[in-house]
């Protein structure tokens, strides 16, 4: 298995890693059982994302992908953030081992589900934004 | 990274400069059949029989009781494959552990879509079988007991003496898959009432690709590989004499030094393991603490995962390994670290090093150096340490 430099750049120095202590939604998924957990914290002033921020419990990957996402969000209106999906997290990062996919859907989970709890709070609706799902990792199980 | 600190002997290990010197001349100047009558194919045949007795003597054997294969995946999977079928009439029930390697597990998994009945015995908190339960688990049934001798991942020695003795008293046949403990601890066969045996060259500085399996005169199996005459008929295939070769002459280096190479290793990895734990946080050692192979440090680290750890080493030009499903292919970690009751968590965050002969104290120095500020990075980024912490403070 082998990543790509952009990949290991990311992972080597992740850009945004934190929390912001007045986030306007924060959304976590994943969980430890399966090795990876990501949080995401954004802050969204007049509906564009200002900044992002994340913590990572979990692979190379896991890291690179959440540093990528959350690069690509910063500075998108919250429509355009549901543009940051799994695929572009993972065309940004010049791909990924396809073991590790499920990392990128993760990233993206991770997002939506922080801009979830943005709407919830401001009682919007963003439009193709839907619900997060508990737990992700379990529904890759499954699969 | 070019790697300057390999501590990863139990995946494979260099070949020994000494081993290489031997084998050479098999490739340009006796490279003839051993099966052949003309001259050059006589060296071939001495070599291979003098390797022959070079591999017995280690393990207290006969030279016929040693055939030479193709590694120790070949072995274990002749033992236990080989024993079901020629046993066959006697019974269909095998007993084995929850910890073997995939060459028995996968193994005993296929014998079970045949109808083979197969125990995997559970291990307790260090990964050791239970005797009683092991004795209880044989019905009249029961042809094969394979307990690994060392276990790769967290080094634990099985009580093998005394697993011999309780399949001798049954008249059940024993395999012990040795391929972590030849050469680095001691085994007698005979003593230990072991009826097969599975090594490996690669994990004791002879090439990959050899291997070989010691079965007990009088013991029957049947083979996995047919064709020609060699290795009695038990296993076909022109002989990898260069291999044979140079299993033989590391096999024979190993027991010879095994006493000093032990007392090196030993130093080094009780350092390892106690620097380790007493400097880094929410850190724990699999394995058992005192009968475990000489090489073998495994930690876990709480709240972190074990590929993100490799990698970081990996950038310092440390290498090393990791039971975390990441690094296993699946989504599961070790079944190994699952089995001696570790949480996916604990098991995510999993480090094996594993030392040998040409390791120095002046390379774990520098792991206890740099390894406590690589785990921080880490959990800095985790947000489980995160919640621990907090948790930790209430």
């Amino acid at each position: 298995m082998e990543y790509s430099e952009k990949v290991m750049d990311h992972f080597m120095n992740p850009r945004n890693v934190g929390e912001i202590a007045d986030a306007s939604g924060v959304g976590q998924v994943g969980n430890a059982k399966c090795g990876d957990i990501m949080k995401v914290y954004l802050k969204i002033e007049n509906g564009i994302v200002q900044d992002a921020k994340f913590k990572t419990f979990g692979c190379g990957a896991a890291v690179a992908t959440s540093s990528m996402a959350t690069e690509l969000v910063k500075g998108k209106s919250v429509q355009d953030a549901l543009t940051v999906t799994n695929k572009a997290v993972m065309e940004a990062l010049d791909g990924l081992p396809p073991a590790k996919v499920h990392c990128s859907c993760l990233a993206e989970e991770a997002l939506h589900a922080a801009l979830w709890d943005y709407a919830e709070k401001n009682h919007i609706v963003i439009d193709g934004l839907k619900p997060p799902v508990e737990d992700v990792d379990e529904r890759h199980h499954a699969e | 990274m070019d790697t300057k600190i390999y501590f990863d002997n139990a995946a494979t290990t260099p070949v020994r400069p000494e081993v290489l010197d031997t084998i050479l001349p098999y490739f340009r100047e006796y490279y003839g059949n051993a099966s052949s009558i003309y001259g050059i194919a006589k060296e071939s045949k001495r070599a291979l029989e003098n390797a022959r007795g070079q591999v017995a003597s280690a393990i207290g054997a006969k030279p016929e009781e040693i055939y030479f294969t193709a590694g120790g995946s070949e072995s274990d999977n002749m033992a236990l494959r080989g024993v079901a079928e020629a046993y066959a009439k006697k019974g269909s029930h095998i007993i084995t552990t929850k910890i073997e390697h995939h060459a028995i597990l996968h193994t005993a998994e296929y014998l079970e879509k045949h109808g083979v009945k197969v125990t995997y015995l559970p291990v307790d908190e260090f990964g050791k079988i239970s005797l009683e339960e092991l004795e209880n688990a044989i019905c009249p049934e029961t042809v094969l007991i394979s307990v690994m001798f060392a276990n790769n991942e967290i080094g634990t020695i099985e009580p093998v003496a005394e697993i011999g003795r309780i399949a001798r008293k049954h008249g059940v046949l024993f395999h012990t898959d040795a391929v972590q403990a030849v050469g680095h601890v001691p085994i007698n066969v005979e003593e230990m009432n072991i009826d097969l045996l599975s090594m490996s060259g690669h994990k004791l500085g002879a090439p990959k690709g050899i291997g070989a399996i010691y079965i007990r005169k009088g013991v029957n199996i049947e083979p996995l590989i047919f064709g020609g005459a060699q290795e009695k008929r038990k296993r076909a295939g022109t002989e990898n004499i260069a291999g044979i070769v140079g299993l033989g002459r590391a096999a024979e280096l190993a027991v010879a030094e095994m006493e000093e190479t032990t007392k090196k290793l030993t130093y080094l990895r009780d350092k390892l393991i106690r620097g380790i734990l007493e400097n880094i946080p929410y850190s724990r050692l699999n394995g058992h603490p005192s009968d475990r192979l000489p090489g073998n440090c495994n930690i876990s680290f709480s709240y972190i995962e074990g590929e993100s750890l490799l990698l970081l080493l990996d950038s310092l030009g440390v290498a090393a390994s990791s039971g975390s499903a990441c690094t296993s292919g699946s989504l599961d970690p070790s079944h190994v670290l699952m089995a001696i009751g570790l949480p996916h968590e604990t098991a995510h965050g999993s480090l094996r090093m594993t030392l040998d002969r040409e390791n120095t104290e002046e390379e774990v120095d520098f792991i206890l150096e740099k390894l406590p500020a690589i785990v921080q990075r880490l959990r800095d980024m985790s947000p489980l340490y995160e919640e621990a912490v907090k948790n930790d403070k209430e």
